[in-house]
Order: C-alpha cells, then sequence, then structure tokens
C-alpha cells in the first residue's frame, strides 16, 4: 500500500487491524520518511532499529483488541523513556538515559503502541519556536526556516511532516496548540490532573500538562483516551470519570453555546487573525451552535502573570540539575564552582534567562509583590472563566496573534516572543482544557488555528465542538516536501 | 552553682543574668518508609541502598505524601496537647548543597500541620510548662562524607526524604537543667505515641538551641544566636552554658551581639560563628506545586484521638493515686515507656497480696543497677517481670529475708531463673520456726557470756553483735524480725 505516511491515525489502527497493514509496513514506512526528513531536525534521538524489532514483534501475534495496536509513534524529548536517552531538550541531560518510563508514554505502549524515537523541543519546554533546543532548530514542513513553534516543535514538525503518525507534546502556557497552530495540525492541552506528570521532566508543575497533536480531531480524541489515566504517583492526578474521547466523539454541537471573549481582540492583532475568528464564529454557528458575547476582564494580566509563576516554579524545578548526581558536569575548583560552571555550560541562554527571573520573584522582599500577587491574579483569571462558564460551554478565541514566523526572526526579542503565547497562556493558569485546530491560511499560505476552550474535564465537549467545525472548515494542510531531495 | 531549687542565673559583678532558651528539635518519624517515598529508612544500612528515584530527584519523579507519617505527626500533636490544623500546606525550602538533590527541602513554612501546644516539666522546685509554637514535617537531607577521600566527597542519600517533625518551642526555657528536662519529656513522650525512638546516637532526635542573655528582671529578649545540629542533651547544656556566658561577658564589655547561626566544638567546648544574619540564606520558600494542600477532617483526627495511649503525665496522676507512689517514685516509673510497662506487669503478677513500694525499692534499685553495669535498656531486662515479680512476692511473705533475695536476684540474672526454684535447690528458705531459733540463740547466749553480761550492764551496741552471730549461725537464713525479737526476750 503506498502513502501510508498519509494515512491518519485512525485509518492506520483501522488498516491493521483489518490487516491490509502490519505493524512492520507502517513502522517502515515512517522510519523510511523520518530519515529523508533530517532536514526538519524534529529528532533528537531516533529509536529506529529497536522500533522495528518491535514491529516484527507485534506482527508475529498481534493484539488487534488493543487500541494503538503496532502504530509507531515519536514522543516529545521531555517524556522519560526507559533506556532511550532523554535530554529535554538540554545539553545538560545531553547523556541522561532513564531506567523508568512516563505514565504516559507507558500507557501509549500498553495501547500497542511502538517508540519511534525522540523529538526535539525547546530546551526544557521553554520557548515558543522551539529555536532554544541545544540540538538545533527545528524546520517546519510548512516552509524552509519557518519556526514550527514551540515548544513541542519537533513534535508538531513531525506529525505536520508526516513522519510519525500522531505524537504527544507537553503545554505549560501554550506548547502544544501554538506549534499545533503553525503547522497547520490538531493539539490538546487537557485539564490540569487529566493526564499524569509522572516521568514528564518539569518545567512549571503547577501548569504543564500533557497531550496529544494530530493530524485531525478524531486522532487526537483517540489518543486522549489513552494518556489520560489517574496515576496516585502523581499527587495532583485527578480521579475523575473519563469518557471515551473517540467512541462519543459526535459532531452534534447544535445548541452548544460558545462564548466570544471582547478581551482577546488584542491590540496590533493582524486583520487575519480578526477575520479567521469572524469566519470561526460563523462555523460555529453553521454547525448549530450558538455564539455570545462575554468578557475575560483579566485577560491583559495573563501573561505578565504567566511570566512570574512559570520561571518561579521552573527555577526550583531545575535545582536538581547540579551535576552531581546525572547530567552533564563540568570540573570546578569546588563544589560551588562546580555548580556554577555546570549549570553556566548546561543550561542555554533562555533557561538562564527564567531561572534568574524566577529566582529573583520568589526572593525575600519580592515574593509579596510579585509571586504572591500572581497567584492572587492567576485566581482572578480562574474566576473569570468560572463566572463565563455560567452562560457558556465554551469559548471560542484565535490560538495564536499571528502566524508562524522565520526563524531568527525573534530570538533577540523575549517579550515579543513572549507574546505568542498571549491567547493560550490563560487557559493554563486556570487550568483548563483548550485545543487548536487548523482554521485557514494567512496571505503567505501559512496555517492559523482557532482555538476551543472548555470547562474543566469537558474534553469531551469541545473535542465534539472541533470535529463538527473541522468538517466544515475542511482545512487542507499545504505539504510540499520542500525538505526531502 | 547550687542550681536545685534556685534561679539559673549568670552572676557578673553586680550585674545577674537570665538565660532564654528555645528549641528546635528534630525528631525523626518512627515509620518504615520516607515521607514522599517508599523507601526504607532503616539505619545502619550500606551507603545509597535505601534511595529511590524520588528520594535522589531524578527527572520527572514527584513527591506522593506517606499518609502514616501524617498520623505520625498529628498523634504527636496531640501528645503535646497542640492544636491540629485541618489544612497545611508544604513548601519548598530551596538552596544548593551536594547531598539536597532537589535542590530544596520540602518542608511546611506559613502553615504547619500542627499549632501550639504545651508540655509540663517536673522539676525539682514545682511544675513548669513549657508553650509549643508549632510542628511541622520536613524531608531529611542526605549525608555528605569529607574524611573518606582527600580531594573528593562522597554523598550518601540512604536519609535522604526521611521524615522529621519539626517541633518548636516557645522561648520558656531558662536553663540547661530544663533543657534536659524538656528533652527528656519530649522523647518520653514520643515514645509512648510511638512516634519516634528518641535514639539521639542515631540521629533520630537532635536540636538546634536558641539562646540569648537579658539583665534578671527585664522583660525584653536579648538578641539571640542559634547553635545548630546539637545532638546530645549534654552538649546542649555544655553549649547553653558557654554561649550564655560569651553573651553575657560582651554585654559586660559594652559589646553588643549579633544574631548569627553557631556551631558548637563538642571537642573544644565553644560556640563557633557559622554564619552571621546578613549572611542568611535566602530560601525563597514557596508552596510545593507538585503537592496539594494536605487537608484532614475532623473524624481523621477524633480516630487518631482514640489511637493514643496513657501518656506520662495521666499515668504518674494514675500511679500515685492507684498505687499510692509518691510523685517522684511516679516520675522515674513513667518517664520511660518501658519501665512504666515493665513495673505495670510486676504489679499485676505479684496477685493480691503485693508490696507495691517494695516492689518499686527493688525495681530503681537492684534492677536499675543491673541494667546500669550491664549497658542494658529495661527492655532487654534479663530478670522477666513475672520472675521479678515472684522474688517480691518471696519477700513479702518471709519466705526469704530482704538479704538473701539480693543473693537469689544475682542467681536469676543468668537465663532468667525462676527465684522459688533458687530458694528450695539452695536451701536459701528463711529460718522462721521460733523453737528453732530459740535454740540457736541459747546457745550463741551461752557462748559468750561476757558480752551477754556487759550487755545488761548497759552497753546496748553489743545487740547488733548478737543479731550478727545468730544470723551468722543459720546461714543467713534466720527471720531477722524473730532474732530481734527473742534476742530481746532472753537477754
Amino acid at each position: 500500500m503506498s502513502d501510508i505516511t498519509k494515512q491518519s491515525l485512525t485509518e492506520l489502527v483501522e488498516n491493521i487491524k483489518k490487516k491490509k497493514l502490519s505493524s512492520t509496513d507502517v513502522t517502515k514506512a515512517f522510519i523510511r520518511r523520518s530519515e529523508k526528513s533530517s532536514e526538519l531536525n524534529a529528532y533528537i534521538t531516533d529509536d529506529f532499529t529497536s522500533a522495528l524489532d518491535k514491529a516484527k514483534k507485534f506482527d508475529q501475534n498481534p493484539n488487534l483488541d488493543l487500541k494503538l495496536p503496532g502504530i509507531p509513534m515519536a514522543v516529545k524529548d521531555l517524556f522519560c523513556t526507559k533506556n532511550v536517552k532523554t535530554t529535554a531538550g538540554s545539553k545538560i541531560l545531553n547523556n541522561f538515559v532513564p531506567t523508568y518510563e512516563s505514565t504516559v508514554t507507558e500507557n501509549i505502549w500498553n495501547e500497542g503502541a511502538i517508540l519511534l524515537g525522540k523529538l526535539n523541543c525547546d530546551e526544557f519546554a521553554m520557548g515558543s519556536s522551539n529555536e532554544t533546543s541545544h540540538f538545533g532548530n527545528v524546520q517546519n514542513p510548512i516552509d524552509k526556516n519557518l519556526v514550527p513553534g514551540g515548544s513541542s516543535g519537533g513534535s508538531a514538525s513531525a506529525v505536520a511532516g508526516q513522519l510519525t503518525p500522531i505524537t504527544i507534546g507537553t503545554d505549560t502556557g501554550g506548547s502544544i496548540r501554538q506549534p499545533a497552530s503553525f503547522t497547520g495540525i490538531v493539539g490538546l492541552k487537557p485539564t490540569y490532573g487529566s493526564c499524569s506528570r509522572y516521568g514528564i521532566v518539569a518545567f512549571a508543575s503547577s501548569l504543564d500538562q500533557a497531550g496529544p497533536m494530530a493530524q485531525n480531531v478524531k486522532d487526537c480524541a483517540l489518543l486522549q483516551e489513552v494518556i489520560s489515566t489517574y496515576d496516585p504517583k502523581d499527587s495532583t492526578s485527578i480521579n475523575f470519570k473519563r469518557n471515551h474521547y473517540s467512541k462519543e466523539l459526535t459532531k452534534n454541537i447544535k445548541g452548544k453555546k460558545i462564548g466570544i471573549p471582547k478581551e482577546y481582540r488584542v491590540d496590533g492583532m493582524p486583520k487575519e487573525i480578526e477575520d479567521l475568528w469572524q469566519k470561526g464564529i460563523q462555523y460555529a454557528k453553521d454547525c448549530g451552535a450558538e455564539t455570545i458575547d462575554i468578557s475575560l476582564p483579566h485577560t491583559s494580566y495573563a501573561l505578565p502573570t504567566y511570566y512570574i509563576v512559570a520561571p518561579a516554579e521552573a527555577s526550583s524545578n531545575l535545582a536538581r540539575y547540579d551535576g552531581v548526581k546525572y547530567g552533564y558536569r563540568a570540573k570546578g575548583e569546588n563544589l560551588i564552582d562546580m555548580y556554577e560552571k555546570t549549570r553556566s555550560e548546561g543550561f542555554g541562554a533562555e533557561v538562564q534567562r527564567r531561572i534568574m527571573i524566577g529566582t529573583y520573584v520568589l526572593s525575600s522582599g519580592y515574593y509579596d509583590a510579585y509571586y504572591l500577587k500572581a497567584q492572587k491574579v492567576r485566581k482572578l483569571i480562574k474566576n473569570d472563566f468560572d463566572e463565563a462558564y455560567k452562560k457558556v460551554d465554551a469559548i471560542l478565541t484565535p490560538s495564536t496573534p499571528s502566524s508562524a514566523f522565520k526563524i531568527g526572526e525573534k530570538t533577540n526579542d523575549p517579550v515579543s516572543m513572549y507574546l505568542n503565547d498571549i491567547f493560550t497562556v490563560p487557559v493554563n493558569l486556570a487550568g483548563l482544557p483548550g485545543i487548536s485546530i487548523p482554521a485557514g491560511h494567512d496571505t503567505k499560505g501559512y496555517p492559523l488555528g482557532l482555538q476551543i476552550i472548555g470547562k474543566a474535564f469537558d474534553e469531551q465537549n469541545i473535542l465534539n465542538i472541533a470535529f463538527a467545525m473541522e468538517e466544515k472548515i475542511n482545512f487542507k494542510n499545504k505539504i510540499t516536501d520542500w525538505w526531502i531531495k | 552553682m547550687n542550681k536545685k531549687n534556685t534561679e539559673y542565673l549568670i552572676n557578673r559583678k553586680d550585674n545577674q543574668y537570665e538565660v532564654v532558651i528555645g528549641l528546635e528539635v528534630h525528631a525523626q518519624v518512627l515509620s518504615e518508609s520516607k515521607l514522599f517515598s517508599s523507601s526504607s529508612t532503616k539505619f545502619g544500612a550500606e551507603p545509597n541502598t535505601q534511595v529511590s528515584l524520588v528520594d535522589a530527584a531524578f527527572p520527572g519523579m514527584l513527591p506522593v505524601i506517606n499518609e502514616f507519617c501524617i498520623k505520625q505527626a498529628i498523634k504527636t500533636g496531640i501528645g503535646l496537647n497542640a492544636k491540629i490544623n485541618k489544612r497545611s500546606v508544604f513548601d519548598r525550602k530551596n538552596y544548593f548543597y551536594a547531598d539536597l538533590p532537589q535542590g530544596y527541602q520540602i518542608s511546611q513554612f506559613k502553615d504547619p500541620i500542627v499549632g501550639e501546644g504545651k508540655v509540663i516539666l517536673d522539676m525539682p522546685n514545682g511544675q513548669k510548662e513549657v508553650g509549643i509554637e508549632r510542628l511541622h514535617l520536613e524531608q531529611d537531607a542526605g549525608k555528605s562524607i569529607h574524611d573518606l577521600d582527600p580531594h573528593n566527597t562522597f554523598v550518601d542519600l540512604n536519609r535522604s526524604g526521611v521524615a522529621l517533625m519539626e517541633i518548636v518551642s516557645k522561648p520558656d526555657l531558662r536553663s540547661p537543667d530544663e533543657v534536659n528536662a524538656y528533652i527528656k519529656k519530649l522523647r518520653s513522650i514520643m515514645r509512648y505515641l510511638g512516634t519516634c525512638d528518641g535514639n539521639m546516637q542515631e540521629g533520630s532526635l537532635r536540636a538546634d538551641v536558641n539562646v540569648s542573655v537579658r539583665p534578671k528582671g527585664s522583660k525584653e529578649f536579648g538578641t539571640r544566636c542559634e547553635i545548630k545540629n546539637v545532638n546530645s542533651i549534654k552538649f546542649m547544656q555544655m553549649a547553653i552554658e558557654y554561649e550564655a556566658n560569651r553573651q553575657v561577658d560582651l554585654i559586660e564589655e559594652g559589646k553588643t551581639i549579633d544574631q548569627e547561626t553557631r556551631l558548637f566544638d563538642t571537642k573544644k567546648n565553644e560556640t563557633r560563628s557559622m554564619r552571621s544574619k546578613e549572611d542568611a540564606h535566602d530560601y525563597r520558600y514557596f508552596p510545593d506545586p507538585d503537592l496539594l494542600p494536605l487537608e484532614v477532617s475532623e473524624k481523621f483526627i477524633e480516630e487518631l484521638k482514640n489511637d493514643i495511649p496513657e501518656l506520662p503525665d495521666d499515668k504518674k496522676k494514675r500511679f500515685i493515686e492507684e498505687f499510692k507512689l509518691s510523685p517522684y517514685e511516679a516520675n522515674i516509673l513513667v518517664s520511660d515507656i518501658d519501665t512504666a510497662k515493665y513495673f505495670e506487669e510486676v504489679v499485676a503478677k505479684m496477685g493480691k497480696n503485693k508490696d507495691i513500694k517494695l516492689a518499686v525499692n527493688w525495681i530503681t534499685g537492684e534492677l536499675f543497677a543491673v541494667l546500669n553495669s550491664k549497658g542494658l535498656e529495661i527492655s532487654q531486662s534479663p530478670v522477666s517481670a513475672k520472675n521479678f515479680a515472684i522474688l517480691i512476692n518471696l519477700i513479702k511473705n518471709g519466705t526469704i529475708s530482704g538479704k538473701i533475695a539480693k543473693t537469689v536476684f544475682e542467681l536469676m540474672i543468668d537465663g532468667d531463673k525462676d527465684p522459688q526454684k533458687i530458694v528450695e535447690e539452695k536451701g536459701l528458705k528463711q529460718q522462721s520456726d521460733p523453737k528453732a531459733l530459740e535454740a540457736l540463740i541459747d546457745k550463741i547466749i551461752n557462748d559468750n557470756r561476757e558480752k551477754a553480761i556487759e550487755y545488761k550492764q548497759g552497753k546496748e551496741k553489743l545487740f547488733g553483735f548478737f543479731v550478727g552471730q545468730a544470723m551468722k549461725a543459720s546461714g543467713g537464713k534466720a527471720n531477722p524480725q524473730l532474732i530481734n525479737e527473742i534476742l530481746k526476750k532472753k537477754l
């Protein structure tokens, strides 16, 4: 069968279950395409030999009752994978091979999937363009020298470029939804507490959440169903009744009330984003939903709040990378000297910037003015959503304030880089689920995404709305395979 | 200085200074596993054999609260007559050190699990109440070993993540003696509760000691210094003594005391500056986002309250009332839970016609002496409570004299032998047959006629001589009371 890599996850699963394709066929096809795609630099570590062995083994005695039978899959290099190097995109973990598996990836392998390799990302997931990775920039399959977004840039590039049928990323302030939007794919950030954080290299613990990145909504729902489990190993994991997201997926969203928050109409937002949003409102109406203007009054404080809370937690979470136990260690005259050299050489500039910001906002004398105040504002932001959800079932916004930009375009201007996350960050602060679906193109032909934000634990609802709108939008990603010689 | 029944004051020329002491006691929670991981807490294991991925802070590892440790902390809080906080928060205390794998210690800062409480000390001049400021849970760090290699430091993470209770007292202590009594009382309460084994040699109990001085009568506190990590009561007392005198000397010289952290050098018996207030760490405390606030229900606390055994204060009260012991005797028996257990078992085994006073004297006398000389705890006593009770009964019912009992006791030690059997086998039964004793005494008087006459003429001291001769003649088995009576009659 030709064009295996063009098939969606759902199609591949069906073909394997019907024995039209073997796991070996599928795995080989994705390995071959991945090998031809080195220019995208989507992988940090490949595990192709082992993947092929596993595929052959699967085919010998295939368990076709599994949800991901023999499906090859590459994952973001922030998930610890047993015996496979896990770097978090950082030099400081360049030699780190975990002896354990993250709960989310464990869930995936338990359903029959096979690890293809580890995908590039911003260092410790800190970035919006994948340019902070120690392992180099990732190319966006949409166009040469275009960033794929970040931090799950390698993941987005790999799905859009068909190097993996589907993947998982992590999202702390938009790291799944923004790259999904930049590469024309679907990305879901689940409710905080839906997916276990056990075994995921931590960035900001109160915001981090793993989620699926897929070619379409149905694939996304299937993977969410697999990865979302209650995990006693993560104290913030929540034991709620999880839906069979893919089975319960429906396009019937008639009568759903969708809020349109006026505060997301930010200054300087390009007209094409505004136009996309208006189109999205029309699509929602076409699907039978009702749109209602709402207000989320504290939206403008979300970004500064995020850039206090996230670095504060990160500054503490990254203290363990000290050269003592594992990872990179520089030679030093004494303990302090070793710490300083290890961390100066091991961490990149953006990570160091955030560690310093975080250390500053937690310092005595500044704690109340920054960290404590940020926590209070975070509560207000959450209250905004709670208030809105008294009137609506979901909220529709653009995913990003612009389309993908060129590599190097924003690296010298951190603030303009941070502004990329302006529409996604409030969702993390409130712990809500949000999905980005591709909804159109800008004048350069680059994809643009729309974000649907849901109530906590209401993934099914936003997946349904996305599923219905996806059909109306009928988005086609323009992938030219420019990187394949 | 006469410490008994007087204030502990430091005198300089015309000035008298009072010493103000507050303690931060670190007590290791008695628990099979660590505060946030399932690794063992067993003491003395090979280095780095009791370390989980969580304890070593591997990437992506997350802490999960060990509910047993929470229960232990709450029980201790109840034992300290303290307020149990239904909502408490775990915070991160951030600092870098080689034996602190996470780069932060998980502790409780603003919202501890236990709030204010109090303990009562029995001092020679009466009872003294010491306020408890708070009790919070925290992780222990690992251990840096600097003396195994000339160029490298080794790290042992076996202790990393072990649960500690930090018990902070109010600045209510006024002397090294009170500190001694306070630590012993805390230790006693926790051992009763089974929440800390109180073993200071193994580091299960250690303290940071805050010391300040002020002119006698002053209401304001002086500037305090904190002496870090002192691991025996003796050292605490020595450190306080040194530190208080150092501070008084500074004041007398017109100098000021710097608020600082000091270390106690046990070899030189002095405290040394470790870091000043200006150099103090900024720990950047903030709530640990990996852990939700800890919430416990009223029901949970009530169930633990029902689980609390009789504590030393109540036991003491009961011993005084039920067994008619003096407060002093009761104190000795209740201060260690195993002593109290032993005593109560002896009382139970003695049956109806028991002499509790006698038992107390024998426990605090003969038994303690043997334990001391053998370096044993009462829980390891070579004489079981059952056999001990039999021995006391043998004395009480006149089967053996107190003197013979000492011989029997010596023989019991080896293999916890039944005293009844020893008495029978060795023929140590007391001679209480008046006729036999009369014959024996007649013979002695006959053999010592001159001395008998001297006695009658008024040399009363000679009475002892006859008692001695009678005892000697009976091989020590004669009932001394009967001997006395017969001698008085015959002489």
